[in-house]
């Protein structure tokens, strides 16, 4: 068990060594020096030069690039070009915002996702049934950004009920996270109602009404559980989504999350930036990757037993 | 075991028609009905047995039994033809200006209004079709050719080179999509051809994952070991027996794959990433729309509801594919 654990962890580490690689390569391949870019056309070439050895951008890639692991390992990304700041602290305060957002985007989605697929699966072919998944498949096939404008329009524009944008208060997060959780919500809820169909059909289920479990024992003792697990291991498959939806969430609610500090990066030609926060995001995929492996291997025994 | 395996299903098969026959004269009102299961009955263990598996008979069921994927093929091949005979539809410029008409509310004219600039949504949208669906079909195909290829060669000859391939596409699979695509769209810049390779780039290790997987199950399999003992070469056997019976599980996957690279290029077109103006493409539309999305909700919506409405027709075909075609994926 422990020694599976530390494999999938070296396992891990591994993957996000080779995000590092290939992130850095990706952007040195980039012709022309981005010291000549940034300055324009007008910078004096001494100058130049030695900014461009002053941070190190005249070394060989590989060294640039184990220099880069060394400081990211103590928390050291650069600088950022266009702001001026530490990328490690421009992403610390980012981070927090696209948490906030993710986690309340999880919840929402978890919330209705879970409900509806039970509804669903319970009430199957009933009219809810069909509502519930056609609502779903809408929801799946709903860009991004189409519902952050629409509820941005109806709720905060309209209705007034939500701030239009901003993070001033809790109130601000709430549009967009639904925003972000929408699709989300569509795809748990849909994979709920199959694997809770599929769980009603087992035996022990049968043996617990046999027993005289009611309904609501059934479903909650004894199908839910085992239900959930397919469950689990699309929350991690669903965190990658729910990062790249961020960009676009928090774009259109002017968050100050990653995902927007990414796109500023691109704007402003901003490789430390780009890179760290690119990096940064696919290290809380591989992270979220792993945790749910692990949970997955605790809460089903089947594999427990087999490790 | 193969013919054992067969010999249980025409059996089985025999025992229905019996029954069905019994069903038909016990009771003449059902009749119908007990043929009609018989008769489904009958193709379904055909199928079983491995005979009958013609195209025909496939594409016979999938419009039997799955009204909603034909009506979201004919809604795609409406959206295609919509954007081949785009010029003759209608009967405005994508590109000229009109500043006297800027945001028009949609009327007789405008079907769908105009945006900032005056142009014709409606026209725009259509030109917009070519890019967007090219963008969902071109990097697509590049992608499942590039996945297919490097799933089957990491499959069929393990060793160091599946290694190195699968954790190549491990690595990829790490980053979330968006923001992986923005970096390669950052390296290799603008232009269409650049955001065709952007996509295949970003898409093309689920496909190889899953082409992997696939070829490592038929790997096993007795015509596989049949053409090995005979001497057919490594890249003939990868060719002709384990890639031709991918197919049915590529052509699900295309069907799947397509919406969503429609969606990422949408959204990288949304953040000016992605194709430039004065080309239409829907997200950039959307993109253009955003600042008056208050007064003129329109030039944005519009765009957005086509984008949603290809994607869910691909998400429907695909579906109702998958389960016609597709015995691997299913339960």
């Amino acid at each position: 068990m422990v020694r599976n654990a530390l494999q999938r962890l070296a396992q891990s580490v591994l993957v996000l060594l080779g995000c590092a690689l290939l992130i850095f390569v990706m952007l040195r391949i980039i012709p022309g020096n981005p010291i000549a870019v940034l300055m324009g056309e007008h910078a004096d070439n001494t100058v130049i030069e030695r900014m461009t050895a002053e941070l190190g951008l005249d070394q060989p890639v590989l060294v640039q690039f184990f220099r880069y692991i060394g400081g990211a390992l103590r928390g050291d990304f650069g600088t950022s070009y266009s702001l001026g700041k530490p990328v490690s602290s421009l992403m610390a305060s980012a981070f927090v915002h696209t948490l906030i957002l993710a986690l309340l985007a999880a919840v929402f989605a978890w919330l209705i996702g879970i409900t509806s697929g039970i509804i669903a699966a319970v009430k199957k072919n009933s009219i809810l049934d069909h509502l519930f998944m056609g609502a779903s498949l809408l929801g799946v096939s709903m860009p991004v950004f189409m519902t952050a404008m629409l509820l941005q329009y109806f709720f905060a524009y309209r209705l007034k009920l939500f701030p239009i944008a901003g993070m001033d208060s809790f109130a601000a997060y709430i549009l967009p996270a639904i925003a972000l959780g929408w699709n989300s919500a569509g795809s748990v809820a849909r994979l709920v109602r199959s694997t809770l169909l599929e769980t009603l059909e087992e035996n022990y289920i049968d043996t617990a009404r046999a027993k005289g479990r009611g309904q609501v024992g059934v479903l909650v003792v004894h199908a839910l559980r085992n239900a959930m697990l397919p469950v689990i291991t699309m929350m991690a498959i669903q965190f990658s989504g729910l990062l790249s939806g961020a960009v676009i969430t928090e774009t259109v609610f002017s968050i100050n999350g990653i995902g927007r500090l990414a796109v500023q990066a691109i704007a402003g030609r901003d490789i430390p930036l780009l890179q760290g926060t690119v990096l940064f995001s696919a290290a809380v995929v591989v992270i979220g990757n792993f945790i749910a492996d692990s949970l997955y291997r605790v809460l089903d025994p089947r594999i427990r037993r087999e490790a | 075991m193969v013919s054992d395996r067969s010999r249980k299903i025409v059996r089985e098969y025999e025992e229905q028609q019996k029954n069905a026959v019994a069903g038909m004269n016990a009771s003449s009102d059902g009749s119908a009905l007990a043929g009609k299961d018989a008769k489904e009955r009958e193709e379904e263990l055909k199928r079983e047995i491995g005979e009958a598996e013609t195209f025909f008979t496939l594409m016979r069921r999938l419009v039997r039994e799955n009204k909603l994927a034909v009506f979201s093929a004919a809604v795609i091949l409406l959206f295609i033809l919509a954007a081949v005979f785009a010029p003759l539809l209608t009967p405005y410029s994508f590109s000229d200006m009109d500043l006297m008409n800027r945001l028009c509310a949609p009327s007789s004219a405008h079907l769908f209004g105009t945006d900032a600039a005056g142009r014709d949504i409606l026209t725009r949208l259509l030109y917009g079709s070519r890019v967007s669906l090219l963008t969902g079909v071109v990097p697509t195909i590049m992608s499942m050719l590039g996945g297919a290829l490097l799933g089957v060669i990491a499959g069929y000859l393990q060793g160091i080179v599946d290694a190195v391939i699968m954790r190549i596409a491990d690595v990829v699979l790490a980053f979330p999509s968006m923001l992986l695509a923005m970096v390669i769209v950052y390296m290799l810049g603008d232009g269409l051809v650049n955001i065709f390779l952007t996509l295949a780039l970003v898409n093309w290790a689920s496909v190889a994952r899953i082409v992997r997987a696939q070829t490592l199950a038929l790997k096993e399999t007795e015509y596989v070991e049949a053409a090995r003992v005979i001497g057919v070469s490594r890249t003939r056997i990868m060719f002709r027996h384990l890639l031709p019976n991918c197919l049915p599980t590529l052509i699900v996957l295309f069907t799947l794959n397509v919406p969503s690279a429609i969606l990422t290029e949408s959204s990288l077109s949304f953040l000016g990433l992605g194709v430039q103006p004065p080309n239409a493409s829907w997200g950039l539309m959307v993109n253009e729309g955003r600042q008056y999305l208050y007064n003129a909700p329109w030039v944005s919506l519009v765009p957005s509801i086509a984008i949603m409405l290809i994607v869910l027709a691909f998400n429907f075909l695909g579906d109702g594919l998958r389960d016609v075609l597709d015995p691997y994926q299913k339960k």
